[in-house]
């Protein structure tokens, strides 16, 4: 008889109901009239992100000593907890502009588009609190296909499939790269447990194996294109032009949170006898990360292409504060994810109602007169763009002066420096957005939408903008209440 | 409430507003009114601090602390100074006029305008209240973005390339400070202006005053001034050089040169020689320049240079007669911006080789843009020369090479202020200017006046604010004492 492990079913609660949800959408697909699909699946998508939020809120508070479940295959700690409320949380948002934006072509696939969007965060909440590199890689491809997928779910518009295949064939690069480097860890260490890992290193005296340190080396390239940090990046920006803007949305602002919140705890778990190592390997791609983005988003007109380059000067801010491998760079961390997900959600929601509009790829061009038509979308688009460029309008500002600081801590103040003059080159791009919003001459102004009359109403995409909104002004003043969320979650991190 | 929770009312009483100003749908007519209102709320609010300021008394009034940051040790702290309180009592004054002026001209999309003109206010006041450099530093920030929106949005026909400038050049210097305050604020394990140590560190003192002399602006730092206080509509100039600028030099006083004693001196030289650059060089521009707006910028460059020299003199009287200056030039200035706007709505041009001959007809223009010019120039009597002639006297005790240069300038601004006037009153009339063009109304008059009879005061009694900026009458040693 095989022998089983013992199960903590609550533990992994957020993600069962997550699945759950999945199925119950993919049934609907078959078992519901077409035309009640579309309110049907994004009913269900909503209740299991809510019952996801539920569920991953109370483990939060009911996980303050954090420990492995399920022979030592997952995380219950505030870390893992704290990374599925968020992911949640963008889940509920995507559902909310899902359900009115997704397939509006044919109005075909709706339910397989939420179950897919509820199979890929429940594979996200998993990567978040795996514990070894065996589980790291199943939930990786996990999320990832489901991902894969969504890309190319409107697959008669032109560039959706394109943007399918591309992510699937760099991002099975990116897995390979990664399952290539977690063999290499375990030929050297003969452990696959994050925590194995590094007792083993410790006591075998592996500190400079060099077999250890290629496998590390092609984790964090691995992780670097998830997280679509330079040089790994450049499959993001024809991904996110491509893919249907909510799938954007939801890519730009999950993945990332999955790809870091994974990536500072295998780092600080598994391998922190090689601080030294990942921290400069870390900063170097920072610095990529930032360079490479700014200047690639200063000649973008596609304002998709611009947000994407624009995420991955983000990586590169989130990369400072994981560089500096310590507690205030975790939280430094956290309290950035937060908000950029927020932002990021909410600017490519934005665009995703001006794209529907108009019938066509949103540039600056033909976001002309955009901020005085449509106020509200027009007001939360510029708290974004002016948080993303880190002015004091949002939680932006905060996130960038706690990673800046985390470097400063580390005693890295050229890279202070470097993040500082990257904010600068970021203001013109930004900034261009705001201008084509709201100052263009009048003569410009493309006031008719393609489609004729007004633009639609979308109540749900205003309540998901509301809410990025909320979420990215409000950081602003509740930074202590967000820091102590993020502290107690880095407290269940070794240090 | 007490009386200190006034200083944040100061500041969020038109945030809040400016956002109210936004989500409601009034009319314009109720949009510029409430605004007005507010404003008059924000004088009245600041004059009942002013009547209850201790003036005798050392250290911070007024003091509001809460934490922000526990982490990184920031903390929500505002409070009040003399000089501080002076300041505040500069930008609520200036506001109102021109929060009134917009109203007067009926700007498109008031619920835009106001708003803005009101998140402004709150964020300039909050520049001059802070005492937590991370706040100062995002209020400082806050000021750029309704300033971006206002000249790039109800600007005139080039106010993109200016918009793009200014924003490029303020925010460089912006930027660099961010990196300063995080190295001051780590180092010593606190933001707090009023508990923070002093530091001898060079770099940081330079990313500091990089900030502030481009805000002022000083020369060779001025390349956004020209654009961007030429497009913009007259009453954000206004602001811009009325009150922003001063957000520089106060800067400059309040962290600059009180937490950087060592980096003062060493670079007080060069800091004195680039404020004496700004002044001689500015005054020649001003002297130059082909327009009304023209001449009225460059001589806020040289201004914000001549009060640089004030502060940097590190004299007694210097920092006394730099405060006076603030204010007694952020109202002259305002005020001349708002008339230029006055007259570019009657002729539709501020070229000087278009105008001419307006004071015919014209007395209530005459008069006040007259009055103005006398008291920019510091005429003796006016209140202009008591700060021009502390701040020279101050300059004269460190060294009287720079009393020369400061009384050089003066000959200068007379020059460029008398042509100004007789370009615009006297001299032939300009083929813009036709009968039709109406002297001031009610309602100009209602916004100048009141900036004029304040500068009357201020000359009648100068002492106001030179005697009451700082406790105990020693500048100089409160500086050394951090104002506490």
């Amino acid at each position: 008889m095989i022998h089983t492990p013992h199960v903590d079913w609550f533990a992994i609660s957020t993600i069962l109901v997550l699945l759950g949800a999945s199925f119950v959408a993919l049934l609907g697909a078959v078992l519901v009239p077409p035309r009640a699909r579309r309110a049907f699946a994004a009913s269900v998508a909503s209740l299991g992100f809510a019952g996801g939020l539920v569920t991953s809120i109370w483990l939060y508070v009911t996980s303050a000593n954090g420990h492995l479940v399920i022979s030592g295959a997952f995380y219950r700690d505030r870390w893992t907890m704290l990374s599925q409320i968020i992911l949640c949380g963008i889940g509920l948002a995507t559902t909310l502009v899902g359900a009115e934006q997704i397939a509006r072509v044919r109005d075909e696939h709706v339910s397989e588009f939420f179950s897919l969007l509820l199979a890929s965060a429940a594979g996200m909440a998993f990567f978040v609190g795996s514990a070894n590199l065996m589980v790291m890689f199943l939930a990786l491809e996990w999320f990832s296909i489901a991902l894969y997928v969504m890309c190319a779910i409107e697959y008669d518009v032109e560039g959706s499939l394109e943007a399918g295949l591309k992510y699937l064939i760099i991002g099975s690069f990116g897995s390979a790269a990664l399952l290539f480097g977690s063999a290499l860890v375990y030929g050297a260490t003969g452990r696959i447990g994050f925590a194995q890992i590094a007792s083993a290193v410790g006591t075998q005296g592996l500190d400079h194996d060099a077999m250890l340190v290629l496998g590390l080396a092609m984790i964090i390239a691995g992780l670097g294109f998830k997280s679509s940090a330079a040089p790994f990046h450049m499959w993001t920006p024809d991904v996110y032009e491509g893919a249907p803007t909510t799938v954007t949305a939801f890519m730009s602002a999950a993945t990332k949170v999955a790809a870091f919140a994974l990536a500072f705890r295998v780092l600080r778990t598994a391998f922190p006898q090689e601080l030294y190592l990942w921290g400069w390997a870390f900063a170097g791609i920072a610095v990529a990360s930032l360079a490479i983005g700014n200047l690639a988003a200063l000649v973008q007109r596609n304002v998709k292409r611009m947000l994407a380059y624009s995420s991955i000067s983000h990586a590169g801010f989130l990369l400072i504060g994981l560089s500096a491998g310590s507690a205030l760079g975790g939280r430094a961390l956290m309290y950035y994810l937060v908000v950029y997900a927020a932002m990021a959600f909410g600017s490519f929601a934005v665009v995703a109602a001006r794209e529907r509009e108009l019938g066509e790829a949103v540039t600056l061009d033909n976001l002309a007169g955009f901020g005085w038509e449509r106020p509200f979308l027009g007001v939360a688009m510029w708290f974004f763009l002016f948080g993303f460029a880190g002015l004091p309008l949002g939680g932006g500002f905060v996130a960038k002066f706690y990673v800046l600081s985390a470097a400063y801590q580390r005693g890295w103040t050229w890279l202070v420096i470097v993040g500082v003059i990257a904010t600068l080159v970021s203001l013109y791009y930004y900034l261009a957005v705001v201008r084509a919003m709201y100052m263009r001459p009048s003569a410009e102004l493309r006031l008719a939408p393609v489609a004729g009359g007004s633009p639609p109403r979308e109540p749900l995409l205003h309540a998901a903008v509301g809410l990025a909104l909320a979420v990215s002004v409000g950081s602003l003043f509740a930074v202590e209440p967000l820091i102590d969320l993020a502290k107690h979650a880095v407290n269940s991190l070794p240090f | 409430m007490t009386i200190s929770s006034f200083t944040s009312l100061l500041i969020w009483l038109p945030i809040g507003a400016g956002i109210a100003v936004w989500v409601l749908p009034l009319s314009r007519y109720a949009t510029g009114s409430l605004a007005v209102l507010v404003s008059l709320l924000e004088v009245g609010i600041w004059i009942e601090q002013a009547t209850r300021f201790d003036f005798s008394h050392h250290g911070l009034q007024f003091a509001q602390k809460t934490t922000w940051i526990k982490d990184l040790h920031v903390s929500y702290h505002v409070g009040e100074y003399g000089f501080s309180l002076w300041l505040v009592g500069l930008t609520v004054v200036a506001m109102t006029a021109c929060i009134g002026y917009g109203f007067w001209v009926g700007r498109d999309r008031p619920r835009a305008y106001f708003g803005l003109m009101l998140f402004l206010t709150g964020a300039t006041v909050g520049v001059f209240v802070s005492q937590d450099l991370l706040l100062f530093y995002a209020f400082f920030e806050a000021m750029l973005i309704p300033i971006y929106v206002l000249v790039g949005v109800w600007g005139g026909p080039g106010r993109l390339g200016a918009t793009i400038k200014f924003v490029i050049y303020t925010m460089a210097g912006s930027l660099i400070m961010l990196a300063a305050l995080i190295v001051y604020g780590l180092k010593f394990g606190t933001f707090d202006l009023v508990d923070g140590p002093t530091s001898i560190s060079r770099w940081m003192f330079l990313g500091f005053m990089l900030a502030f002399v481009i805000k002022a602006p000083l020369f060779p730092f001025h390349g956004w001034l020209p654009d961007t206080y030429r497009q913009a509509p007259p009453e954000v100039t206004a602001v811009l050089s009325g009150v922003i600028a001063k957000a520089g030099v106060y800067g400059m006083l309040r962290i600059a040169i009180t937490k950087f004693p060592e980096p003062t001196s060493y670079y007080r030289t060069f800091i004195l020689a680039l404020a004496a650059g700004a002044l001689v060089y500015g005054s020649l521009l001003a002297f130059r320049a082909p327009d009304f707006r023209g001449v009225v910028a460059y001589s806020s460059m040289a201004q914000s240079g001549l009060i640089a020299i004030g502060l940097f003199s590190g004299t007694n009287l210097g920092y006394d007669g730099a405060v006076l200056q603030m204010v007694a030039h952020g109202l002259v200035s305002t005020a001349l911006f708002l008339i230029a706007g006055t007259v570019e709505r009657r002729t539709t041009a501020d070229q000087f080789a278009l105008l001419g001959g307006m004071a015919k007809g014209r007395p209530a223009l005459a008069t006040l843009l007259v009055m103005l010019g006398v008291i920019s120039l510091a005429v003796p009597g006016s209140a202009s020369f008591a700060g021009e002639f502390l701040i020279l006297a101050g300059a004269f005790q460190r060294h009287w090479w720079w009393a020369v240069i400061g009384a050089v300038a003066i000959v200068l601004a007379a020059m460029y202020m008398l042509r100004l006037i007789s370009a615009v009153l006297h001299q032939a009339r300009g083929s813009t200017v036709s009968d039709e063009a109406l002297d001031l109304r009610p309602g100009e008059l209602a916004l100048v006046v009141p900036l004029v009879g304040v500068l009357l005061a201020l000359s009648a009694w100068p002492a106001g604010i030179s005697h009451h900026s700082f406790a105990g009458d020693q500048p100089a040693q409160q500086v050394q004492d951090q104002f506490k």
